[in-house]
């Protein structure tokens, strides 16, 4: 067993190399850019999975009449929101720190969005907070329609601005951003928007048939037959779109067919959802809705990579891994982080829901 | 408005704002683990209830933090980009280990801190305190050394040319360890630890004051008033290595801190003054030659000052800077005649007796607050014009491609919503005061159930 342990390192080392190519490090043939790349693109897909159960349940919330329902609701989400939040804002250092030219020309881009984005954060954040420390109606009824409409705002703008990325942007020779404020808001990012709402919608909704009972849990049910079906249409429209519309995000699936496997698996998950569903295994559908999230997620990435920002204006000044990257110094260090930070991180996020598992029970500390 | 004074007052905005509320969860937190500790030694029910009381004015705090704190890490990207392309691969490093590191171990243990009373064993829970207070330590770590770097840079080269310029990281420890970031983090976290002590402070004395829960609030008095001494001593010092520090690395901000023009001669240094930017001199009552022997234990020592740096390297508003730094120093020595005060009186047995004493501590609680605004009012107009000490012009930091009224609309935004958050932290701080410590329900829906039923049916 011991010789075993004391192998990994060892393994390690061997694994380790130089790629003469780009100057950059290699752990087992993968360079250090692209290795950052999938750190990215795994907290991003966290913060998706994480964060998009609670601004999806947060979504439904005005569809829930009852006072107590609508706290329910809110409880259900009370102990993990923040955690799930703060995905997001490791996905913002991590973009920050390893392709810091694709954070500067992507946020200064996409402006109007992000503040929107924001915006819709901080009222989210509020409505949580504040809803249920006072007792008059107006006061919980602004709120909660604070809450509904800034989770569906922020799915929506998320939605968005993967959809600008998608699609590409016009840049200029410094890499920076060359169009207008206002194209942020395509038909495509738009599609891609209400996808994503349709999405987080049945995600949340899955999660709330865990926490729910009685009635509640009733008319949680319905309204997830109905984003069920929303999300599909919402799907089949967009792959419609893509392929029709945007050649490009295909080219790499057809430069290498067995990729395909990625989105097959990923239309699979999503038909086992309405099956699982149906046979009251909400659990699995959780991880299932969960599984697409992430695969539709890595579909998107692996179309792009390794192109990050792709240059509309087609004058080839697209931002790959390679020329809107760290140093190799800077990447070594950071992976280094990652190797000790992700597991700890991982391991408090398995604590919470660990503590706070079953259905959910109001007590005097609740929202 | 030009871009960047839209830019600079944006982002002066958010982070001050921002910066009310960390340090009162550092320092409250720091609280919570002695109080939850103590309860955990003694098994007093007491410093449980007092415990329990200043965990739901924490989660008040927190929340409001997070919330303004991701407008921060955004905010780089929108409105700073040419900034963040320039610092990314030191800045950004510094910034996602604070995420993976700090933010993930406070946020994890937070529900189970705010949640959690009923469902974990009390070791459990104190466990989990004291992981949002450790969380909450090291994100001051890494965003003050994330500063420091920029204030005095180290470990870094300069790769490229003109737009494609670009700091790179050569030596990791030397770019954390960088000549500022110790001093000012030390500062930084005895600031935070003062901004929540006073809070304590205040609310206490003001139940006493009031004759409410008087055994508890004498109990958390003494607590909160051992803190706040130690602090409040140690902030001198650590104060004083901040000054020392600043005039070896950034010899004109020190200058502009005490109004000194004269390119090289004795200076003073000054209790109270102003200073006249037109006329480059400064009126004040000092002690002559005091910043000289502060420096080098010298009376006669020459002192660099602002003349010696062509106008285009000396900081804006040098008046505001003097002042800033002064009044931030006149709190330190409050604090301290205040926290020795209390003290003696304590030793005394009078300490619950001295009414107008205790109506000060309720005052008191804006003191650290004001102290922290202006300390970084301070370090960072003294760094002007360089966003980078030396090697980026905040000028030329800005976002090339947003406009005006781009920032315009999101600076107004901001600034109705922080009003709204603020009226509202202040009125629900006020009401969870007035409930005071033993009513542990967050919720009193009474009213709201008369209410409903007038509603038709009980359905809203
Ligand atoms: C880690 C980075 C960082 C941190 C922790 C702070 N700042 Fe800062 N500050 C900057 C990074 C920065 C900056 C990005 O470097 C700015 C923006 C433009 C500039 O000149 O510097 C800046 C500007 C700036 C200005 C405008 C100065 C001027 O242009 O005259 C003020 C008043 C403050 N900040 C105030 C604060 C306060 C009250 C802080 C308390 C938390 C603070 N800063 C923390
Ligand atoms: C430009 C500078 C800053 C940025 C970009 C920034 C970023 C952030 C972000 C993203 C959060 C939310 C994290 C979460 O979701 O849990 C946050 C909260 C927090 N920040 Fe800041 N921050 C800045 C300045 C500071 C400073 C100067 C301090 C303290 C010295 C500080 C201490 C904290 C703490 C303790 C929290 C946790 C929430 C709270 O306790 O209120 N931050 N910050
Ligand atoms: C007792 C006398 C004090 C002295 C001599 C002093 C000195 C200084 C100096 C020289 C700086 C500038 C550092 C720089 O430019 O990099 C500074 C900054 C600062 N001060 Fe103070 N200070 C004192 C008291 C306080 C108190 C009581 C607080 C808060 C409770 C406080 C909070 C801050 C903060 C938050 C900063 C900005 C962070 C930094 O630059 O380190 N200071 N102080």
């Amino acid at each position: 067993m011991k010789i075993l342990f004391a192998l990994v390192p060892f393994l390690f080392l061997t694994a380790c190399g130089n790629d003469p190519g780009s100057g950059y490090s290699t752990i087992a043939g993968i360079d250090y850019p692209t290795l950052w790349f999938l750190v990215v693109g795994a907290v991003f897909t966290g913060y998706g999975i994480l964060d998009g159960f609670d601004l999806g349940a947060g979504a439904w919330h005005l569809f829930f009449r009852k006072e107590e329902s609508r706290r329910i609701a809110l409880n259900a989400v009370g102990p993990v929101w923040d955690g799930n939040e703060v995905w997001l804002v490791i996905g913002g250092g991590t973009l920050f720190a390893g392709f810091p030219v694709v954070y500067a020309t992507l946020f200064s881009a996409m402006y109007i969005p992000l503040m929107l984005f924001l915006f819709a954060l901080i009222f989210r954040a509020l409505s949580i907070e504040f809803r249920s420390k006072e007792p008059m109606l107006w006061w919980r009824s602004m709120w909660d329609v604070a809450y509904s409409v800034s989770s569906a705002l922020l799915a929506f703008s998320l939605g968005v601005v993967l959809g600008n990325v998608l699609l590409g942007m016009p840049l200029n020779e410094n890499m920076e951003f060359s169009g207008n404020w206002l194209s942020f808001l395509n038909p495509f990012a738009i599609l891609v928007g209400l996808t994503a709402l349709a999405l987080f919608m049945m995600h949340g909704a899955i999660y709330l048939t865990m926490k729910t009972e009685g009635r509640l849990f009733a008319r949680v049910n319905t309204l997830l037959q109905r984003s069920i079906i929303a999300f599909v249409l919402l799907f089949v429209l967009l792959t419609g779109y893509v392929l029709l519309y945007i050649p490009h995000l295909s080219d790499g699936l057809r430069a290498n067919p067995f990729l395909l496997i990625v989105p097959v698996l990923s239309i699979l998950s999503i038909a086992n959802i309405p099956r699982l569903v149906s046979k009251q295994r909400y659990l699995l559908a959780f991880i299932f809705s969960a599984l697409t999230v992430g695969l539709l997620l890595i579909t998107a990435a692996m179309e792009l990579y390794p192109v990050i920002l792709l240059d509309s204006s087609g004058s080839g000044n697209n931002i790959t891994v390679y020329n809107g990257v760290a140093s190799n110094k800077s990447l070594g260090i950071m992976l280094t982080f990652v190797a000790i930070g992700g597991p700890l991180a991982i391991g408090y996020t398995a604590f919470v829901y660990k503590t706070f598992w079953g259905k959910v029970r109001l007590d005097e500390h609740s929202y | 408005m030009d871009v960047e004074v839209l830019a600079r007052l944006q982002f002066a905005f958010t982070i001050a704002f921002h910066y009310i509320y960390p340090p009162l969860s550092i320092g409250l937190g720091l609280l919570m683990v002695i109080m939850e500790g103590l309860y955990l030694r003694t098994g007093k029910k007491v410093y449980e209830t007092m415990c329990r009381f200043w965990t739901r004015i924490f989660a008040l705090t927190f929340g409001i933090g997070v919330a303004t704190g991701i407008v921060m890490e955004f905010e780089f990207g929108t409105n700073w980009a040419t900034y963040s392309r320039y610092v990314g691969d030191i800045f950004g490093s510094a910034l996602a280990a604070e995420g993976i590191f700090a933010f993930a171990l406070e946020s994890g243990f937070l529900g189970v801190l705010l949640f959690g009373w009923n469902r974990v064993s009390s070791r459990v829970h104190f466990i989990a305190t004291v992981g949002v207070f450790l969380g909450s330590m090291f994100s001051a770590i890494w965003i003050t050394v994330a500063n420091s770097w920029m204030q005095t840079p180290a470990g870094y080269h300069i790769v490229g040319e003109g737009m494609e310029a670009r700091a790179e990281i050569v030596d990791f420890w030397a770019m954390v360890f960088n000549p500022s970031s110790m001093d000012r983090l030390s500062h930084v976290w005895i600031g935070a630890f003062l901004a929540g002590t006073f809070l304590v402070l205040s609310v206490h004395a003001y139940y006493l004051i009031r004759g409410r829960y008087v055994d508890l609030s004498r109990k958390a008095f003494k607590i909160a008033l051992v803190v706040a001494t130690v602090f409040s001593l140690s902030q001198l010092f650590t104060g004083h290595r901040n000054a020392d520090m600043v005039g070896e690395h950034q010899p004109a901000k020190l200058a502009a801190m005490e109004g000194h023009w004269e390119a090289s001669a004795p200076a003073d240094l000054y209790v109270l003054g102003w200073v006249d930017e037109e006329t480059e001199t400064t009126a004040g009552l000092g002690v002559p030659g005091g910043l000289g022997f502060m420096l080098e234990q010298d009376f006669d020592a020459p002192v660099t000052g602002l003349q010696a740096f062509p106008e285009a390297d000396r900081p804006e508003r040098i008046n505001a800077i003097f002042q800033f730094y002064h009044i931030m120093v006149a709190i330190g020595m409050a604090l301290i005649g205040l926290t020795l005060a209390a003290c003696y009186f304590w030793w005394r047995g009078t300490l619950f007796k001295q009414r107008w004493l205790l109506w000060v501590f309720v005052l008191a609680v804006v003191l650290p607050q004001l102290a922290n605004q202006f300390g970084w009012y301070t370090a960072e107009m003294g760094r002007q014009p360089w966003v980078v000490y030396g090697l980026l012009r905040t000028s030329d930091a800005l976002s090339n491609t947003v406009t005006a009224n781009q920032v315009l609309f999101s600076l107004i935004g901001f600034t109705l919503i922080y009003i709204l958050l603020l009226t509202l932290f202040i009125y629900l701080l006020n009401k969870k005061i007035k409930k005071g410590p033993y009513d542990e329900s967050e919720i009193d829906d009474r009213p709201l159930q008369e209410e409903m039923a007038r509603v038709a049916g009980g359905e809203i």
